[in-house]
């Protein structure tokens, strides 16, 4: 038997710790008990879950705007955004929508059920790097999930930015995502202004475009400063960004402030399945997170 | 590199040497219509089975190494909890003997994105670290267009490169393993008569390479002609079968299932290599696709492989091996298209 190749055990080889976690996170999820459920609309409801293990939740880091995998055996598993403040650390929140096999599912699961969460993957919203700055964050629909993360960051460092603009635009007023948050936002001194494509009964707010709300802001701050000291966070369907940034293109800000966050099919969020590829670019590595150039530069992103 | 030689008579004794261990290679499978001899990678029992004056195989040697189907983990469930279990599905070491340079190139190139990017993938690098490759010079076929694509020799990522010259074989020792294997069998170092006719047989190879790619400038080209008529032309004739993702060397990417058993006790997450060409690769949730034409996800396979690689590794994502054009039932090849998409140049005189 001299000529037997020495089989190489990839799961037991004793590298640097380091490597080794590398090989091994790909197939890691941490396990995480949903603990509890709040009914939004009448489509998405709001997840805390809550990493099980002590270490791994203080360990879990992630910046607004990242992606989480989260699993449930035997069902589905499928990227979020997370939706909760990093300085919660694994304590997330998400936001789902019942869609499709796994969302539907878990329309209807209990707290205490046990899930896998693994991540977090992708870019962010370089909040760090708008310090000092204006910020007008902009969501169209679901869009307000991504969003909130970055909201709740700003809201907890509220003294290191300037004037902060929330402009949130929904169908329907019943499709408003986290009506019980928006007194509290408005009490970090945020200008919060709501818009719907159709009013509903009781609505007093405007109807309309979003468009039509940031250029009133536009018009406001149309200052010298207004493209140096702002930067803009836009999430939403394609159409509704585009129309944004294209809008914010000609009030002169420059497109490498403005970020976007798009949406794929993925199956790992590891850069292996390709599911998620625009163009030949990779929205769970290259994204979810991207500048407008950029955004501008793939092939088939709009 | 050590370049050694050995009479050919002694390649039996090199496979019987290695045959203590699982050993893949080309065998003969049946003949077409035609009576074109069929070949694909599969494993021997003797020396015997290998055919190793193969012109192509219909399938590429990927399901030893990226598998159509494999548990990414099961699940044990319990009334409220689960455990997760992951193998990785490497058990012992496996010889691939008879790979074609492009094959080889393959592997070179999957190696990149599979194992030394971020999240580096355990279930192929478990496969691929427990392979000992030894290589063999090829007889071209007239769908060959490696050349093309600088995958028709290599330089790296095998153990052992065997090149026949008129009754002996020239071989390129690549690795310490290699090495003592051939110290074995009656081998000698290399002469310059031997590297002469090394380099005959290599020029006599590159002979019968007929079919080509012009890459000059592939990528912006490929930008320049992204709404280009063409597109639209070959999207008409594709059937969106996924064939040729399933028989190419690179072709990587997968779908993720999960099941769960009928004694609700356990579960498995199942990994199952996709193809772009498939009408949802890019459909989410609620019905939206971002590809729902043929023509798109035609054209996007081409951009990965030609542009999107490239852009990432300079290099292409295609060893140029044929086996798509080959397999698919459209008659569509990779030099025809890219040939019609650079015809797009002269649209403009
Ligand atoms: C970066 C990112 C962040 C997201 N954040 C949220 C969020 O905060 N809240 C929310 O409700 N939804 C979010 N989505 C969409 C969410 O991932 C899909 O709705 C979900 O995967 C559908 O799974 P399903 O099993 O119910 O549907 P099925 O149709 O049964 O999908 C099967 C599989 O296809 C893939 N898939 C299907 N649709 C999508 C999709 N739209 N995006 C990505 N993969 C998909 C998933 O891998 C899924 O497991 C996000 C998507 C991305 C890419
Ligand atoms: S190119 Fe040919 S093999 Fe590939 S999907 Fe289209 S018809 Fe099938
Ligand atoms: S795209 Fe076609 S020619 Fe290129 S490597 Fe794949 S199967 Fe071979
Ligand atoms: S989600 Fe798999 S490659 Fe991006």
């Amino acid at each position: 038997m001299e000529n037997k190749l020495e089989f190489i055990d990839l799961g037991a080889t004793d590298q640097p710790e380091q490597a080794r976690q590398s090989v091994h996170d790909f197939e890691y999820s941490h396990k995480a008990e949903i603990t509890n459920v709040y009914p939004l609309t009448a489509t998405e409801k709001l997840y805390q879950i809550q990493i099980c293990d002590p270490d791994e939740r203080h360990n879990f880091t992630f910046h607004p705007g990242q992606f989480v995998m989260l699993e449930l055996p035997g069902i589905g598993e499928g990227p979020f955004s997370i939706s909760s403040s990093p300085i919660r650390h694994g304590d997330l929140e998400l936001c789902i929508r019942g869609v499709g096999n796994m969302t539907n599912f878990l329309n209807r699961v209990e707290r205490g059920t046990k899930v896998g969460i693994s991540g977090p993957f992708g870019t962010h919203f370089p909040v760090e790097n708008m310090i000092g700055e204006d910020i007008l964050l902009i969501a169209g629909g679901l869009g307000i999930v991504p969003l909130r993360s970055p909201i709740l960051s700003v809201l907890e460092n509220r003294s290191r930015y300037g004037q902060v603009d929330i402009i949130y635009g929904a169908r329907k007023p019943s499709e408003l995502l986290f009506g019980y948050q928006y007194e509290m936002w408005k009490q970090f001194d945020i200008n919060l202004e709501i818009i719907v494509d159709e009013a509903e009964q009781g609505w007093q707010g405007p109807v309309g475009l979003i468009t039509e709300i940031l250029k009133k802001r536009i018009d406001q701050g149309r200052d010298a400063d207004f493209r140096h000291k702002t930067s803009a966070i836009v999430c939403g369907p394609p159409i509704m960004f585009k129309f944004v940034c294209d809008q914010l293109t000609h009030a002169n800000l420059p497109m490498e402030k403005m970020f976007v966050s798009l949406e794929r099919r993925m199956h790992c969020g590891r850069g292996k399945c390709c599911r998620c590829n625009i163009g030949s670019t990779y929205t769970c590595l290259k994204g979810p997170v991207f500048d407008y150039w950029s955004v501008l530069n793939l092939k088939e992103a709009i | 590199m050590i370049f050694k030689v050995f009479p050919a008579e002694e390649l039996a004794a090199l496979y019987e040497l290695l045959a203590v261990n699982p050993i893949v290679g080309p065998v003969l499978k049946g003949r077409d219509k035609k009576d074109n001899a069929l070949y694909d990678f599969a494993l021997t029992s003797g020396f015997a089975d290998l055919a190793l004056d193969y012109g192509q195989t219909m399938h590429s040697a990927k399901k030893f190494f990226l598998p159509h189907r494999e548990d990414l983990c099961t699940f044990t469930l319990s009334d409220h909890d689960w455990d997760k279990h992951v193998d990785y599905g490497a058990y012992q070491h496996t010889v691939l003997f008879g790979l074609h340079p492009c094959d080889i190139n393959a592997l070179n190139k999957l190696d990149k994105v599979l194992m030394e990017s971020v999240y580096p993938n355990p279930f192929y690098g478990a496969k691929r670290s427990n392979m000992f490759i030894v290589g063999h010079s090829c007889s071209p076929t007239p769908s060959c267009f490696c050349r093309s694509m600088a995958s028709d020799s290599v330089i790296r990522g095998f153990d052992l490169f065997l090149t026949r010259l008129d009754d002996s074989y020239f071989a390129e020792v690549n690795s310490a393993k290699a090495y003592h294997l051939l110290e074995k069998i009656k081998s000698y170092h290399a002469t310059d008569r031997d590297h002469k006719l090394f380099r005959h047989a290599v020029s006599e190879k590159n002979k019968k390479i007929t079919a080509q790619v012009d890459t000059s400038d592939l990528t912006k080209i490929l930008d320049m002609e992204f709404h280009a008529d063409v597109w639209q032309e070959w999207g008409d004739k594709c059937l969106s079968c996924g064939t040729c993702a399933n028989v190419c060397p690179t072709c990587y990417c997968y779908g993720v299932e999960e099941e769960v058993d009928l004694d609700l006790r356990h579960a498995r997450k199942e990994k199952l290599l996709y193809s772009c060409n498939l009408v949802d690769f890019a459909e989410v949730a609620g019905g939206h696709n971002f590809r729902p034409e043929s023509h798109t996800r035609l054209k996007y396979r081409y951009y990965h492989k030609h542009r999107g690689f490239v852009e990432a590794y300079e290099e292409s994502l295609c060893v140029g091996c044929g086996r798509c054009g080959n397999a698919c039932l459209a008659d569509i090849t990779v030099p025809e298209v890219i040939a019609s998409v650079r015809g797009g140049d002269n649209n403009g005189k």
